[in-house]
């Protein structure tokens, strides 16, 4: 029971922080470039600004449309929460293995497309469309990243894999390093940063999410945004406890928690520095260009696979 | 003493199908009350199916019972075992359903310049033959029972017949059918060259040695895969599908297609058994040749049912990587994981029935209240039909493999299965297995594009034609049919356990071992190969998700007193009054995904300027390559040889007797 008690905590805090993340990462993009850019907590104040204000709907709109923020919302938050943040005993883990984990994303995805739909006009159409074409490519590869990890330590379970991947010695594992390079273009990919998707951008030639999300005002705008960047997190969240477990938790002890959490978001910090850093030298791609990303991302992934079986059986 | 009863009871099924086809005709001047009178049998025939078939899978033993009937030394063999159970199960489910669609269905046809009297007569006629195949226990009765099948089904097909491209598929699908019932009757007779007899029983216990036992498995893969859709054999059914009516559509789709998979499970498991794992390997690359293929196929049509008949193809591709999972899991003695890749496959069988009915029967919806097929006029319906627009996103949702829905309980099945590869210890199998995996994951993720194509532009967004805006909810028992099989898609994907224990009795009939260990950690946890190595709790899963909702919405509301919402014109980035063709259409939220891609069809793209005064106009066509590489110079050949041979032809009759009279000797000669 304690055990569900701190998954839900958990889940809570890293829901809270999401906005933290995201601010972080712009902060730190804008101080690369020069900029002063606003301080990393603006998407709380963003949030709470849209949460107060009406929701203006438009007359073509359909209950679809109005489902869809809590539904993104509500996935998101459960994908999260099968996450080992800070310890690995967490019965929620069992819940929901590694593939569910994809599931959730996609199911998410697939209302965020039809929400993009909805209203009927171009831009929704378009950005849905180059969504679901990016995230066809990018699920595969994804899945195929954790597969190579389920194979590695025989269990999709996340909390399993983490778990025997921190009590490893330090090895190197052909297999990891292939599917950690895949796991970490697909992360990019999915959550919308460059080189796939820019997320400062409105320009109709090169947005995906913000195009989908255009109709949308009030407290429904601010549940997307949220859940963007609650997808962001995940995402980091994945990659920083996945490639570099040491640190997690592997009891309920309060003190080795502690630590873990403060671990955890130094961990976090750095791989948001990473990514800045990544955005400011990188050009967005034009998206044609994003199969042949995606299809890295894949062969990685596959390669991953291969050497597993072939050379570590 | 149950048992006997379950085959009573499923004999009784097949009587009361043959009653639904015969009895309707008596009442021929009065369509209404004919169609009324058939349904009602169908669906009580139905029913008795169902809980036939469920009785045999629940108590997991095998009877079987000679008729006295037919030819003097060839009895009629009827056997009823979890399997044939199972899949009677769901046959008799998705035959009460269609019953319960039908009535309304047609009625538009009453009055109309077609008798609904071939409808009744073969409906009966093809729902009885598909209970006979799953009940026959004998080669020959199996065949009979199978061209019933395919026969009734043609008439079916061909319903429509004043339009020539109705006749044109039903020409190619009899053809493939007859093709196909070729191949088997091949299959059916290497095995009763070796036995003693026609019966399964005998031609189980007969001896092949491993060339043979390949031969007959090749015949049996082709003239089951015909029948199925597997790729390349595939081609008959985005044309047959579109054209039947909706409800035959849904159960040739949804059932048919089941009957050929278990026709396939009982040949190679149970009559061939001694399966090896270069079979295994050879379903696996068809599977998810089919699985692939399907689904890019389906993307680019615009044509609603031939867009779901092509992810039949893509379903069908599904299951049978199951099955080559199986086999190869099987033939290298891990049991265990054979039989979850077995549940796995029989699963998604139960499945696509569901959703790929729930499918077809929304579109039916749209076609009769519409009139409308092509999915670049249709948008908006949502608001129109309310009912079979939430109906259909269920179907979606569960077709795109989506969790807490019941494709993505199967899906994950056939996952954990892969995910047992590296236990092979071979390389090319260990290759094999991975490869297959990922082209299940990008199956499933074109998948879901698809369905958001399919729903965005079908049901969201504004009407593109004005016959949509007519539309509204079909009568009583069309909405009833489709909240049935939405509330299964949910049921059997939030209580995977009871389903998964309940089919757990087949793999112990042909295999030998269950997958007890999926459902030993009660009904919340579904748990394949042990609890450490993955668990899903599909009804937790659910709770979750309804729970975060409720907290969301009850957080974000108290904010503000007044939580009213303004309903205003589209904003659309402030470009002006927006119109139903500024839209994408579906051509256009595919286009992405066919440039990728672009290797897979044959893509005819043209624009042609506008003349003077006149309108530019952009045409996209897209061919199956399949087609024109396999089927065209086949059908080349075959005009060729028919040529060449058409002397022999003389018209005489004389001749023609003297033909079938040397014939008969020669076989005389070879056979004493």
């Amino acid at each position: 029971m304690t055990g569900f008690l701190w998954a839900i905590a958990q889940t809570f805090c890293v829901v809270l922080a999401a906005p933290l993340m995201a601010g972080w990462v712009k902060w730190l993009k804008c101080r690369l470039q020069n900029r002063k850019g606003p301080p990393p907590w603006q998407p709380y104040r963003d949030l709470l600004r849209l949460s107060r204000k009406h929701v203006v709907l438009a007359d073509t709109a359909s209950p679809i449309f109005r489902m869809a923020p809590y539904i993104v919302f509500s996935v998101t938050i459960l994908a999260v929460s099968t996450v080992p943040v800070i310890t690995v005993q967490l019965p929620v883990a069992a819940l929901a293995d590694v593939i569910a984990l994809v599931g959730f994303l996609a199911l998410g995805r697939f209302f965020l497309s039809l929400a993009g739909m909805d209203v009927g006009t171009a831009f929704g159409g378009m950005g849905s469309s180059r969504e679901v074409t990016i995230a066809s490519l990018a699920e595969p590869a994804l899945l195929m990243a954790f597969f190579t990890l389920a194979m590695n330590v025989s269990s999709t379970n996340l909390s399993t894999v983490i778990c025997q991947l921190a009590q490893r010695d330090i090895t190197l594992y052909p297999s990891l390093i292939f599917s950690s390079m895949g796991l970490i273009l697909v992360a990019i990919a999915e959550t919308g940063r460059i080189p796939i998707d820019n997320p400062a951008t409105h320009l109709e030639l090169t947005m995906i999410h913000e195009a989908i999300i255009l109709e949308y005002s009030g407290r429904h705008l601010a549940l997307m945004e949220w859940a963007a960047m609650l997808k962001l997190t995940l995402f980091s969240l994945l990659i920083v406890n996945v490639i570099v477990p040491w640190g997690v938790a592997l009891t309920l002890v309060p003190g080795d928690l502690a630590l873990a959490a403060l671990i955890v978001t130094g961990k976090l910090l750095v791989w948001g520095m990473i990514l800045a850093v990544s955005e400011t030298i990188q050009a967005k791609m034009r998206l044609f260009r994003a199969p042949q990303y995606l299809g890295l991302a894949f062969i990685l992934s596959l390669l991953g696979m291969m050497s597993h079986i072939i050379l570590e059986v | 003493m149950d048992f006997t009863m379950a085959l009573i009871i499923a004999e009784s099924a097949v009587l009361l199908t043959l009653l639904s086809s015969v009895v309707p005709l008596f009442f021929l001047r009065r369509p209404y009350l004919q169609g009324r009178l058939s349904f009602l049998l169908l669906g009580i025939s139905g029913l008795t199916a169902c809980s036939g078939g469920g009785m045999a899978l629940m108590l997991r033993t095998s009877e079987q019972m000679v008729l006295p009937i037919g030819l003097p030394w060839l009895h009629v063999f009827l056997r009823l075992d979890p399997l044939s159970g199972f899949f009677l199960f769901i046959v008799g489910l998705i035959t009460f359903i269609a019953a319960c669609y039908g009535p309304a269905y047609i009625r538009e046809y009453i009055g109309g310049k077609l008798s609904i009297g071939p409808l009744t007569l073969f409906t009966g006629l093809f729902v009885g033959g598909m209970f006979l195949v799953l009940l026959a226990a004998d080669a020959f009765s199996f065949m009979l029972a199978w061209e019933l099948m395919s026969v009734a089904s043609y008439f079916l097909v061909v319903f429509q017949h004043e339009k020539p491209e109705n006749r044109h598929a039903a020409f190619i699908y009899l053809l493939m059918a007859v093709v196909g019932g070729a191949f088997l009757f091949l299959a059916y007779g290497v095995l009763a060259g070796f036995s003693d007899g026609f019966s399964f029983v005998a031609m189980k216990a007969a001896h092949l040695s491993p060339t043979w036992a390949t031969i007959a498995f090749t015949f049996a893969f082709i003239g089951f895969g015909l029948k199925a859709g597997i790729v390349p054999l595939h081609v008959w059914l985005p044309l047959a599908h579109p054209v039947a009516p909706s409800h035959i559509s849904a159960m040739m789709s949804g059932v048919m297609l089941k009957v050929a998979v278990y026709g396939f499970i009982r040949f190679v498991y149970d009559l061939l058994g001694n399966v090896t794992w270069q079979w295994g390997v050879v379903v696996l690359l068809v599977g998810s040749a089919s699985a692939v293929l399907g689904v890019l196929y389906a993307l680019m049509q615009h044509d609603l049912k031939r867009l779901l008949a092509y992810h039949s193809v893509e379903n069908i591709g599904i299951i049978y990587i199951g099955l080559g999972l199986s086999m190869i899991f099987y033939a290298t003695h891990h049991l265990e994981i054979a039989a979850l890749a077995l549940i796995a496959a029989l699963y998604h069988c139960l499945n696509h029935a569901l959703f790929k009915s729930l499918l077809f029967f929304g579109a039916g919806a749209i076609l009769q209240q519409s009139r409308q097929h092509d999915m670049e006029k249709m948008g908006g319906l949502i608001k129109k039909m309310p009912v079979t627009a939430y109906c259909f996103l269920v179907g979606c949702i569960s077709i795109s493999a989506l969790p807490p829905f019941n494709g993505f309980v199967s899906e994950w099945l056939t996952f954990q299965a892969a995910l047992q590869g590296p236990l092979l210890k071979s390389g090319i199998l260990g290759a094999m297995i991975p490869v297959a995996a990922a082209m299940l994951a990008l199956t499933g993720a074109l998948a879901a594009a698809c369905f958001v194509k399919v729903y965005g532009i079908v049901f969201l967004g504004q009407a593109r034609s004005p016959e949509i805006l007519e539309a509204q909810d079909p009568s009583f028992g069309m909405q009833l049919s489709q909240i049935l099989l939405a509330v299964c898609c949910l049921g059997f994907g939030i209580f995977p356990t009871w389903t998964v224990r309940a089919i757990n009795g087949i793999p112990e009939g042909l295999l030998g071992t269950g997958l007890s260990s999926a459902t030993d950690n009660g009904w919340l946890w579904l748990t394949p190969v042990n609890p450490q190595t993955a668990s899903y709790g599909a009804p937790a899963v659910f709770f979750g998700i309804l729970v975060c909702w409720l907290l969301v919405y009850v957080f974000l509301h108290p904010l503000r007193s007044d939580n009213r919402i303004r309903i205003a014109p589209a904003w659309d980035c402030g470009f002006g009054p927006l119109n139903s063709r500024m839209q994408y259409t579906a051509s256009a939220f595919a286009m992405p995904i066919r440039r990728i891609f672009s290797f897979v069809w044959l893509i005819f793209e043209k624009v042609e300027p506008a003349g003077p005064g006149g309108r530019a106009h952009y045409i996209l066509r897209i061919d199956d390559r399949l087609w024109l590489m396999l089927y065209v110079p086949i059908g080349k050949l075959m005009l060729k040889i028919a040529e060449r041979t058409s002397y022999i032809q003389g018209g005489n009759l004389r001749v023609y007797l003297c033909y079938s009279f040397f014939t008969l000797l020669f076989l005389l000669w070879v056979i004493v």
